[in-house]
């Protein structure tokens, strides 16, 4: 084994840094899903009659439903009825003050180095904390609101803006969408809910911190923002779990609705427990993310996805309106035995639409990186464009990296691009840092970071930093 | 400073540098030239410490065993390298990576880190040196630099860097007669009575603008002739084929002057 190699081999060995987990006193219900499932987390939430009826639907829907099948993945059979479908810590403080946090949880989220005292956050963001099922505190509603901005759980929204909820809820992803949308349909139990009004910038960051805590749970979240003419969001979302030896279930859905003129910027850093370096534990990480832009609508989707043992998610957009802009930026990393099958789909459906992608893959020790892609000119779409770059990095000679972009054009003025690579960090740049003066880890810490610097530059400055560091940390056990 | 004794380098089976004795004292310039395949380019690798060869016979720098040490370490003891191929690091920034380089070494030689703006200062006399533009230290490192700029960018580090010992790999290959007196003129003022460098050339031409203490001739790994700057002009007229097509089983083992 080359000196390269076995400084791979120690690089990809880190340890993962949030995998502790907190002693909260949990309402947990009886793992199993059936009706009463359903109906026990509705009647939980205290919710609508026709949201009942959503959620039902959604789950008559799921019991026909098969997971999807075409994938990339190696899973082993996920058992349904042995998840808990609710899981909450008790004594669910009272959401207009701060102090009233229980301080538990707010000592897990200081250890998470996500701070929940207003006060004390320095950088412009607002935070909606979600644990296992539900919303535990959002902060800065107050002064949203006076920007007209909605922010809040879904839960509350349910309740305080039902008409908003009802509008848009399942408008871009239909209940029987897939498989996990369909799961999550009758099964979600919290997540978060913006609103940005017509003409408003939103003034701060909005962002939402998922955290899986209890054990056999599934975390099934819902996200909706809706962007009014003209209005502009830009939305951050992190997540971490403990480190457990069961695999975790978390299937999400996220929709964005970007009316004429807006632009919604949608970053995720996604650090779910990735499982050990045996493959042993890790989330399961089934995502469905869409948005629908309407004219001269702009939506952007930046990922980086470092976490989970298993991550299935594309987001998309649905480019309705004229002149409407669809952007995925992505890096994937794959380390340990995780496996990844993300990628994006564009679906061109107004005139002079255009689309760009670009998805970066690290592949390392027994990862499996997969970049799928749909790219669809629909009739409609006259001279619609897209251009496509997927380059894929792989570290070590027992990973893999695979790249399928799929292509449809009906309309024959389209013009599409895709370009794609395959690379190994070279011996010679190594060599050639480590010359001038730089240790292997630092080396190829750098060197990564620059095959993923197109990505990194879409993401709001405190989390790009975040994010190089995580991959940094995710490549080695520390970085100096 | 640099003592290199009885050193030899192969790959597999193949012996590439058979026995090469060479002494660099403060402050010279050594010019090493050679025809093609003559182990050149090994001898620079063989002081840096690419993987990849067999090594032995002793290599010192002010006393200090170099052969134990992996790469870093010998850049942290002073050695700079200038890559006859100097490659690229698409997507770090060139002045993020000077800086990185030039923290590694001074933290592993236990000196404070450089802040951005002190190091800006500093990396502003370099780029004088070799006249680049500011620009430069924003782009990724060697990426779609030309073959002048990229060796241009490996005198700019040098010049940030500050070496002991500087082996200049093929410095002069590709480089057309503005970049080369460019590039010429950087090393010149590096020159300085606590810095040796060994200049590796193919070609007399670079020899005209960097004049050099020594001139050694390098022929199937072995050092065959040494002299003065004299000697790199006799080879001009003549070419390599006086030392290939002798004995060179009979020829004297010639180090560096005394």
């Amino acid at each position: 084994m080359s000196e390269t190699m076995r400084g791979i081999e120690k690089l990809t060995e880190a340890d993962y840094e949030f995998g502790f987990s907190t002693d909260l006193d949990t309402d947990i219900a009886p793992p199993g899903l059936t009706e009463e499932t359903v109906r026990l987390i509705s009647a939980k939430k205290d919710e609508p009659e026709w949201l009942l009826a959503w959620r039902l639907k959604a789950f008559l829907a799921w019991q026909e439903m098969d997971e999807p099948d075409w994938t990339k993945l190696q899973i082993a059979p996920i058992d349904y009825q042995s998840i808990s479908y609710w899981a909450a810590p008790k004594q669910r403080p009272v959401l207009d003050s701060m102090d009233d946090v229980d301080p538990d949880i707010r000592e897990m989220f200081d250890k998470l180095g996500i701070p929940l005292h207003e006060q004390k956050i320095l950088s412009n963001v607002a935070v909606d904390a979600i644990v296992d099922s539900v919303s535990v505190v959002t902060t800065f509603k107050e002064t949203l609101l006076e920007a007209g901005v909605i922010f809040c759980s879904f839960s509350e929204a349910v309740q305080d803006y039902p008409e908003l909820i009802k509008e848009h809820l399942g408008s871009v992803v239909p209940v029987r969408d897939n498989f996990f949308a369909a799961l999550n349909s009758a099964v979600f139990s919290d997540g978060s809910f913006c609103y940005i009004p017509e003409g408003v910038r939103c003034p701060m960051e909005l962002s939402t911190y998922f955290r899986i805590n209890s054990m056999n749970t599934g975390q099934f979240e819902r996200t909706l923002i809706v962007a009014e003419d003209d209005s502009h969001v830009s939305y951050l979302e992190g997540c971490t779990a403990p480190q457990r030896d069961e695999n975790q279930l978390h299937a999400a859905v996220v929709e964005l609705v970007a009316k004429d003129r807006s632009e919604i910027k949608y970053s995720t850093v996604q650090n779910w427990y990735p499982g050990d370096e045996n493959g042993v534990g890790g989330i399961y990480n089934f995502v469905t993310k869409r948005g629908r832009a309407h004219t001269d609508a702009k939506i952007s989707w930046t990922q980086v996805e470092t976490g989970s043992a298993i991550t299935w998610k594309y987001p998309s957009v649905i480019l309705q309106g004229d002149r409407s802009v669809g952007e995925f930026y992505s890096v994937a990393l794959t380390s340990k035995h995780q496996q990844a099958d993300t990628g994006t789909k564009m679906i061109h459906i107004g005139a002079d639409t255009t689309s760009s992608i670009i998805s970066k893959g690290i592949s390392a020790a027994q990862g499996q990186n997969t970049y799928r892609g749909l790219v669809k000119i629909l009739r409609s779409a006259e001279n619609a464009r897209n251009y496509t770059q997927c380059d894929s990095l792989l570290l070590g000679k027992e990973c893999g990296a695979h790249t399928v972009p799929y292509i449809e054009v009906k309309n024959p003025t389209a013009q599409v691009e895709h370009e794609a690579s395959t690379s190994t960090v070279g011996e010679d740049q190594l060599y050639y840092c480590r010359q001038r003066g730089m240790n292997e880890e630092d080396a190829m810490a750098m060197i990564v970071n620059g095959f993923c610097r197109e990505v990194f530059d879409e993401l709001p400055m405190e989390f790009a930093v975040e994010a190089q560091r995580l991959l940094s940390v995710s490549l080695e056990g520390s970085v100096g | 400073m640099l003592h290199v004794e009885n050193l030899t380098a192969s790959i597999g089976d193949t012996s590439i540098l058979k026995g090469l004795n060479l002494d660099v004292g403060a402050g010279e310039i050594h010019a090493i030239m050679g025809p093609n395949g003559s182990g050149k380019s090994t001898l620079a690798h063989a002081l840096a410490g690419r993987d990849g060869y067999e090594i032995g016979g002793t290599v010192t720098l002010d006393g200090v065993d170099l052969l134990e040490m992996v790469p870093e370490d010998r850049a942290a003891a002073g050695v700079f390298m200038g890559f006859q191929y100097p490659v690229e690091i698409p997507g770090v920034n060139n002045m993020y990576f000077l800086r990185t380089a030039l923290n590694s070494v001074r933290r592993a030689r236990g000196d404070e880190q450089i802040g951005a703006s002190d190091f800006l200062k500093g990396a502003q006399d370099a780029m004088d040196l070799v006249e680049m533009n500011h620009d430069f230290l924003y782009r990724s490192v060697n990426a779609g630099f030309s073959g002048g700029e990229k060796k241009r960018n490996e005198i700019l580090q040098m010049a940030v860097m500050q070496p002991k010992l500087a082996v200049l790999d093929e410095t002069d290959s590709g480089l057309d007669i503005d970049a080369l007196r460019v590039v010429a003129a950087g090393v010149n003022s590096l020159r300085g009575p606590d810095r040796s460098m060994i200049v590796i050339t193919h070609y007399q031409r670079l020899l005209d603008y960097i004049k050099p203490d020594f001139v050694h001739v390098l022929v199937d790994g072995k050092i065959v002739k040494s002299g003065d700057h004299t000697l790199a002009l006799h080879l001009e007229d003549h070419g390599y084929a006086d030392f290939v097509n002798h004995d060179l089983d009979d020829a004297p083992l010639t180090g560096a002057p005394a």
